[in-house]
């Protein structure tokens, strides 16, 4: 069996591209080691997507975008990808944790992960005070004091769920103003229980048995060490693509993300990228489902080409 | 919730079905709202059905079970925990590869 495309990834940018090349008929499958949903399942709601004035569920997002792909019947393959053979070939081989999968073309929406402040103590207590997901662990800091870490649109939204839970939120950024979308900084400057703490850096986290206690910041601006206790470290700073499986002739910027051109080409032929795992200015739903349907659209033209 | 080879695990039955298993137990600590605890629930099945007879695997809502996830330390979802003897041996925080599970589970059990 040799598909006509294969989507890695079941994301936003996947389902859409699934969706779009189910409707064109072609012999699809998607990849995906866990749920549909991509990091769409790290959110609670969307406020942004165009069509829900009133913001919508995460979760209800994902399912809608999952049953819409699945509507037009593309395969569902529950493996975790390994890597890509034979690139540059006609037909492509895509190395599973299940098997190998054969297709003439292959659209890469694996997406991407929150990335790490790698320093000291974040690892260590993972699970046990740092977080990378609010949604997840919020509740479990209920009237204790937090920190979040970042300046973009999730450390400010981030910030914002954990006033839900926590007496305090310290949004701690390395510069001197926020990344994120206006409305979002409006609402965190009207929010009582937000501090920010500007031009600061963390350097440690620390703690024992209990999980986290303290922090150690530096403030850039008057050069200042000093230590600040909390419970919890709620980390947001940006993203780093989830590209281990790709072969070395697929072209990625100095950040990994990989790079295509405006029709989700990469630099091989037959092989496509949608989503946050490309170069791209902004890593949104919107965004993502934009790319998933291009690149289903290139694959599907590109199939028809051999 | 589970599938028939997961077991669900309470506040009430940790003691018989973990603390007193002849064999090794999984547990995943997990709830309703967290995604990336529906994002590996698939994998928990697959492993609970690939593994059966040699790890117990199980699943403890920490919303409906208020003692167990505080007496473990649970402070993220999903975390993994997994016990041998009654003892933790190993725990992990995240949504991870199946791999990744599997390799500890083999570790376990061997």
């Amino acid at each position: 069996m040799i598909y006509d495309v294969v989507i890695i990834g079941a994301g936003p940018a996947g389902c859409a591209a699934g969706m779009y090349v189910g409707r064109a008929r072609l012999r699809a499958a998607v990849i995906e080691q866990f749920s549909a949903g991509g990091q769409l399942l790290n959110y609670h709601r969307v406020e942004n997507y165009p069509g829900f004035p009133e913001g919508i569920d995460a979760f209800e997002l994902s399912d809608r975008f999952v049953k819409h792909m699945e509507a037009f019947g593309v395969e569902r393959i529950n493996a975790t990808v390994e890597g890509i053979d034979n690139a540059k070939e006609k037909i492509k081989k895509i190395v599973t944790s299940t098997g190998v999968v054969e297709t003439k073309s292959i659209i890469i929406a694996s997406g991407a992960t929150p990335k790490k402040l790698n320093i000291p103590g974040e690892k260590e207590f993972t699970g046990k005070g740092v977080s990378y997901c609010a949604v997840c662990d919020g509740p479990f800091y209920r009237d204790q004091d937090v920190v979040v870490v970042g300046g973009g649109d999730s450390a400010l939204e981030e910030a914002l769920y954990l006033t839900r839970f926590a007496s305090k939120v310290s949004l701690i950024h390395r510069r001197d103003r926020f990344r994120a979308t206006k409305i979002l900084q409006d609402r965190v400057a009207e929010n009582g229980k937000i501090t920010t703490i500007m031009n600061t850096t963390v350097s440690e986290i620390k703690g024992g048995n209990e999980g986290v206690q303290k922090i150690t910041l530096f403030n850039k601006a008057n050069q200042e060490t000093y230590e600040l206790s909390t419970k919890g470290v709620f980390i947001f700073v940006g993203l780093e693509p989830n590209t281990s499986f790709i072969p070395k002739e697929v072209k990625v910027d100095e950040q990994g993300f990989i790079i295509t051109d405006d029709r989700m080409q990469t630099s091989v032929e037959g092989i496509f990228a949608a989503g946050d795992v490309r170069v791209k200015p902004l890593r949104q739903i919107v965004t993502a489902v934009s790319d998933g349907a291009v690149a289903a659209f290139s694959a599907s033209q590109y199939v028809e080409s051999l | 919730m589970a599938g028939k080879n997961v077991v669900e695990i309470t506040d009430k039955n940790f003691e018989q079905e973990v603390s007193k298993s002849d064999i090794p137990v999984l547990v995943d600590f997990w709830a309703a709202w967290c995604g990336p605890c529906r994002a590996i629930a698939p994998v928990i099945e697959e492993l609970a059905n690939e593994y059966a007879g040699k790890i117990k695997i199980g699943k403890c809502n920490v919303d409906e079970n208020p003692i167990t996830p505080s007496r473990y330390g649970i402070r993220a979802i999903p975390t993994l925990i997994f016990f041998k003897n009654g003892s933790v041996v190993e725990q992990i925080t995240g949504a991870v590869a199946k791999s990744q599970i599997a390799a500890v589970i083999d570790r376990i059990v061997s």
